[in-house]
This record gives structure tokens, sequence and C-alpha cells, in this order.
């Protein structure tokens, strides 16, 4: 498949993304929309690293040029998910604190 | 003897900082003391230096103190100069002002202990400031004494400073003197620039090497300074006003040394004037021309200070005028027996307005000969030397003046002997008015008129044998020959730049002596006229001046004249600047800015919204502009 189809797919999953995090007030929801972007990068990497092997191997049978990436991309799962118990803890504690998940509740950001 | 010099100035100075701090400590009688024996123990050394300078083989000497400015190739050391020049200041300094510190003493009894202790504390301050005027051997030691003694001249001035006019003459005074000190300061600055030094021997030694035009502008900007402290045309104006101070005060200060400094300054350069014969006959025609303008305004003044404040003026002319024609020595030599008769004519004024309480009127004056015989035979004696009546001294020094005028030009000659003739007339008609006729003056001054307390008459006294033998070192060589010492004693100082002695004159004897005839001739018959006339004065006969006597009477209208056309226009100027510029140009930068900050403020304010999500559509929206941007820049 060409390279073309991951980039708007990941182009796609970005600016979902980003429209979530714009119009949502839910903070779960948000925060899954930051997880759509995190892995719409992830998606790109992988689809980059893999159009690098590809063009390596025809000119090398036993090049691994390009799979560094691809390992990358399992450590910032990794770390995403660590984010996210760290995102979510947060989000817990908002709500016993303030019993909603409103990020406009929150505009003290303003004094 | 010399190494000691610095202990002339010293004493003062010590007698200021006491006499100052201890103002509510001290008594009256300690600060007498200390004020007058200061200057006396200054006049002692003075004495003592004298005579080792007077020795034929003495040569000038430079007494280093220490470092005053060292940057770079400037080295400008705090060093006094001692030679036969200064030396003979220091006699005229310290010796009139031991005499008018002791008049005070009874002159200010009146003051309270602080206020007197203050009187005593600025009057040794200006003879330290003068004594330093006198003593540096650089122009630059030269000009703290000369800012020195106008500061003094100034405190003094406004010593009554309760009285709204007498800080107005102070200030007046100091405006004026700073008018000057500019252009002393200016020519300080370019000898600076062009020698790269300002010490006496050393700009002497290099001026011939400077063009004629340096020369001249060089001179020009010091006598632009010597008009400022010594009262010529066009600074003169604050010298009268300055009478407001007490009247010791006009004696010392305006009368006997601070304003003789100009002259000092100019004979101590003279090697730099006589490079500049432009600037010397500049000096001649302003001398000459303050000489006749401030004895024309004196013949129609009342006021027993202003008469004698514009004499002064006038006479300073004249020294100036012999500067203008080179007759160094008899500049100095006027200076000299000016100091003496001056000194003796205002404290005997002093004496008159002590006596009356304080009324300075001359028309409510008169027949005061027969209750104060001292001071009255002793302002006969100044009046008589001031018109130059042989053999007091003012005869000799403004013979010399008027002979070297005209060796110059006849012209100078012919206007300079009427302003002597000017001069006879309004001092006899001051003599008549105060001292002749009947007392015109209240039944309650009738009554308490006094002969004057002897710390008063014995420095009248000392001051009216001063002036009738001090001429006597200066006899004019068709009188006695060789008798002239003052011009043998000041050669060495006053040599020329290639070594030369200063010029003598050459008119023969008969001519000279028949000059000398016809001008006495012509005062005595001043002065018969002015004592007739003026001895019966009735101030009902008084007729209502006119044409020329009414524009003497208000001064030639000097003063509405620069209020007209530097006053006025700077007034007008000021308040234009405070409307127009500081108001709405700088007031309304410094107003925009803030009101624009304080509008754009308000503005920005409303970004600020606290939704999170506001401000990141703001962070999503520049990305992607700068991501824009950042595609067409590469593209280019």
């Amino acid at each position: 498949m060409p390279v073309n189809y991951y980039i708007f797919l990941s182009l796609i999953l970005f600016s979902i993304g980003i429209a979530g995090v714009l119009t949502r007030r839910n903070a779960i929801i948000v925060f899954m929309c930051i997880e759509l972007m995190l892995n719409a990068v992830n998606l790109l990497l992988v689809a980059f690293s893999k159009m690098h092997h590809v063009a390596a191997l025809a000119i090398d049978p036993a090049s691994t040029v390009g799979t560094e990436a691809q390992l990358f991309v399992f450590f910032i799962m990794v770390v995403a998910a660590a984010e996210v118990t760290v995102g979510l803890a947060i989000i817990v504690m908002m709500y016993r604190n303030i019993h909603s998940v409103d990020i406009n509740f929150l505009n003290r950001l303003k004094h | 003897m010399s190494k000691l010099i610095y202990l002339v100035p010293l004493f003062p100075l010590a007698g200021f900082l006491l006499n100052g701090l201890g103002r509510n400590l001290l008594s009256r009688t300690l600060v007498s003391v200390i004020a007058v024996g200061a200057v006396l123990a200054s006049f002692v050394m003075s004495l003592l230096i004298f005579r080792e300078v007077g020795a034929a083989d003495f040569q000038t000497q430079v007494v280093k103190l220490f470092d005053f400015i060292k940057v770079g190739k400037v080295d400008i050391p705090f060093s006094f100069q001692v030679d036969r020049l200064s030396v003979l200041f220091l006699l005229i300094i310290t010796g009139v002002g031991t005499l008018i510190h002791l008049y005070s003493t009874a002159y200010m009894h009146e003051e309270k202990p602080p206020h007197y202790a203050r009187y005593f504390a600025y009057l040794n301050l200006f003879v330290f400031s003068m004594l330093l005027l006198v003593l540096g051997s650089n122009y630059v030691i030269m000009f703290i004494g000369w800012e020195g003694v106008g500061l003094c001249s100034y405190l003094l001035i406004g010593f009554w400073f309760g009285n709204e006019a007498y800080n107005d003459a102070a200030k007046k005074a100091f405006v004026m003197n700073r008018i000057g000190d500019l252009g002393f300061l200016l020519a300080v600055f370019w000898m600076m620039m062009r020698f790269g030094t300002t010490d006496f021997a050393q700009v002497f030694d290099k001026a011939p090497e400077a063009t004629a035009a340096v020369m001249t502008g060089i001179t020009l900007l010091l006598f632009v300074g010597a008009t400022g402290k010594s009262a010529q045309i066009p600074l003169f104006t604050w010298l009268p006003d300055a009478m407001a101070g007490p009247t010791p005060v006009s004696a010392l200060i305006h009368a006997a040394t601070m304003v003789t400094a100009g002259i000092y300054m100019i004979t101590r350069s003279h090697v730099l004037f006589d490079l500049a014969p432009f600037t010397q006959s500049v000096i001649a025609i302003i001398g000459l021309s303050t000489a006749l303008l401030a004895a024309t305004i004196a013949l129609r003044q009342n006021d027993i200070k202003k008469v004698l404040a514009y004499s002064t003026v006038s006479q300073l002319g004249y020294m100036f005028l012999a500067l203008g024609v080179g007759a160094y020595t008899g500049a100095i030599f006027h200076v000299m027996t000016h100091a003496f008769f001056k000194a003796l004519l205002f404290l005997g004024a002093g004496s008159v307005i002590h006596a009356l309480h304080h009324e300075q009127d001359l028309r409510n004056m008169g027949g005061l000969r027969r209750k104060m015989p001292i001071t009255h035979i002793t302002f006969l004696i100044a009046c008589l030397a001031i018109a130059g009546i042989p053999p007091f001294s003012g005869f000799f020094s403004k013979d010399e003046i008027l002979t070297a005028a005209l060796l110059k030009s006849p012209v100078y000659y012919v206007l300079g002997v009427a302003g002597a003739l000017m001069t006879t007339f309004y001092m006899f008609r001051l003599y008549a008015m105060a001292f002749r006729g009947e007392f015109r003056g209240t039944e309650a001054q009738a009554s308490h008129l006094h002969e004057s307390p002897a710390a008063m008459t014995i420095p009248l006294i000392i001051l009216a044998m001063l002036s009738v033998a001090g001429g006597w070192v200066g006899i004019p060589e068709v009188l006695m020959p060789d008798a002239h010492r003052l011009q043998s004693f000041l050669a060495p100082v006053l040599e020329g730049i290639d070594g030369q002695p200063e010029a003598a004159h050459h008119l023969s004897h008969s001519t000279e002596l028949m000059l000398m005839g016809g001008v006495l001739v012509l005062i005595i018959g001043v002065i018969t006229f002015a004592w007739r006339k003026f001895s019966r004065y009735d101030r009902t006969q008084e007729i209502e001046a006119g044409g020329i006597a009414r524009l003497l009477e208000n001064k030639w209208y000097v003063d509405e004249l620069y209020a007209a056309i530097v006053s006025k226009p700077l007034r007008a100027l000021s308040a234009f600047m405070n409307a127009r510029v500081e108001r709405q140009l700088i007031d309304g930068m410094v107003n925009g800015v803030g009101r624009a900050v304080q509008y754009g403020s308000r503005q920005l304010r409303l970004i600020q919204s606290g939704q999170v999500g506001s401000y990141i559509l703001i962070m999503v929206i520049f990305l992607i502009l700068f991501f824009i941007l950042q595609l067409f820049w590469n593209i280019q």
C-alpha cells in the first residue's frame, strides 16, 4: 500500500483529535482526543519507518535500516500508557473535588 | 619663607570653619577675635613674604601643595605662585581686609550672635577665596578662587535674607557673574585644548606658537570673564544693586578686592593679551565707555552708596582702559590706590549710615562735619584722592593711566579727562551734600548723631593715611627721577614675551607737565563749583529733572533695556516652552504612552477568558499559521 494512505489516515485522526480537544467539554473525551493525536503521530512514524525499510531492502536484503523507529513506537506507547494513568488519576481527583468533569468549569486560569 | 605661602590662605579658611561651625556656641568677642586674627595673621605672613620677594635676586617660585587633577596627559597641580604681582595683591587683600574686618566688628554689632558669626564666616571665606585666586599658579586654581569670591559675594549681598529685594540683588549679581564665568571657563578649556596645560608659565611659553585668531579668541573669552567679575559693560548692572549688602562688604568685596579680580587676571595673562591687539582695543574701548557711562550715572544719584558704586564701576573702567593701552603697572597702581580710597569712602559712608540709623539718602543728610569730625576729615581726604589732587594717591595712578592713554590715542585721553572731571564733580557733590550745609534729617536723627566708635574710626584713619601716601610709590619720572618704585618692583613680572620690559612712555617733560597742570586746574575748578553749589543744597529748590538729567537719574535705562531685550523674550520663550513643548509635547508623549498601554491591555484582556479551550484554539491557530509561513519560507 502506498505510504500516502497512511499519511492521510494519520492526518484525519490528528484532525479529529484536535477538533475533539477544541470542541468537547468533557475532560475524559478531551483526554481521549489527545490520545488520538498521539497515536496519529505513532502511525505516521511506523509508516515512514516501514517505507524507509522497504527502500533499503531493495538495495541490500540484509539491511535493518528503518527498523529502529518501530521500536521507538513501542517506547512511545509505553510512555503514553504511563501518562494515561496520571491523566486519568487527575480527572478522578477533579471529579472527586468538584463533582464534574467539565473543563470549562475550571476557568481559574483567568485569575 | 615663601615655602610657607600656604599659611596665608589657610588662616582665613580656619577662621571660616571655626566661625561657621561654631556660630551658635562662640561668643561675639571670640568670633571677632578669630575673624580679625585670622586675616591679621595672613597679613603678617604676607608682609614677611613681601620682604623676601622684594629682594633684588628673587626668582618666581611655584610651591606645589598636592596633585589636584591628574588624568592622562592633563596634570593640574594644586600649587601657588609666589611672585611680586601676587604678593602685592596679597598685601592689598589682607591689609585692607584686616581693616574692614575690624571695622565690621563695630558696624555689625546689632546683629544677633549666630548671624554675627555667619557674617564673619562669610567674610573669612571671601578672603580665603580671593587669596586662592591671586595665588593659584594655573588657571584652574584661579578659577576656584574666582568662583569662590562670586559665591561669597552672593552670600554677603543677600546677608539680610529677610528682605526680598536684597535676595533679588544677590541673585542678579550671581547670575551676571555666571555669564562672565562661562567665558572664563571656555577660555580655560580652549587653552587646555590648544596648549594641553593651564599652568601660567607653560601657557605663556607656548602662546606665541598659536595663531592670532586663537589668541584673540582666548583673550576675548578671558575678557568676558573679567567684565562679569569687574562690572564692565555689558555686565556692570549687578554692582550697583550689590550695595544691598552690609556696607563693609561693599567696601571689601565690591570696591577694593573682588571687582579687581578681572584686572589681576588680565595683568597676570598680559603675555596672551600682548599677542592679541584686537582684544586690547576692545578692552580699552569697553573700559573707557564703562568709565564714562558709570560716571554720568553717578552725577544724579542720591543714594550715598549708589554714587560710590557707580564711581567704582567708573574707576574699574579706568583700570581696563590702562590694561587696554598696555599700561599694566598703571592698572595695578590704580587697583592699589583705588583699594585704599574707595574702601575709605565706603567705610566713611558706612560710618555716616551707622550714625543716621540706616539713612542712605543724601538729601536727608548735610552738616555732618560738626558731629562726625574724624569721618569728615577722612572722607574729604578720600574725595581729594579720587579726584586726583596731588599729593594724594589718586593723582599719581590716574595720571599714569591718562598719560598711557594719550600715547595710544588723544581721543582716549580727552574722554578719560572728561571722566575724571565727572568723577570729581559727583564726589564733591556727595561730600558737600553730606558734610556741608545744615542737617536736613529728622529731629530724632539729629539728636542721635554721634561719631562712630574707635573700631570704626581707626580703620578710617589708617586708610586715610594710605590714601594720602599710597601714591608715593609711583611718582612719575617728570616730577622726581627714578621714584617710580612700583614700576621697578613689578618689572620682572610684567616683562613682555621677548623679555623686554614694559614699554616706558616717551612724552616730553614739558608736555607732560603742561597737561598735568591743565587737568589740575580743571579739577580744582570743578571742585569749587560742586562745593559751592551743593553746600547750600535745599531740597525745596529741587526742580523736576528733565531731558538728560532724567535719563541719568534712571541710569540710562540700562536695566530696563536688559529687561526688554533679555528678560522679557526669555520669559516669553519660557512661557511658550512651558505651555507648548513641556505640557503638550513632552507630557502628551508620556501620557500618550501610558494611555496606549492602558487601552491595549484593556483590549488584550478580553483574550484571557480562562477557558482552556479558547487557549488551545489560539495555540492551534498560530501553529497552523507558523506552518504555513514556514512552507512559504522554504519555497522561497
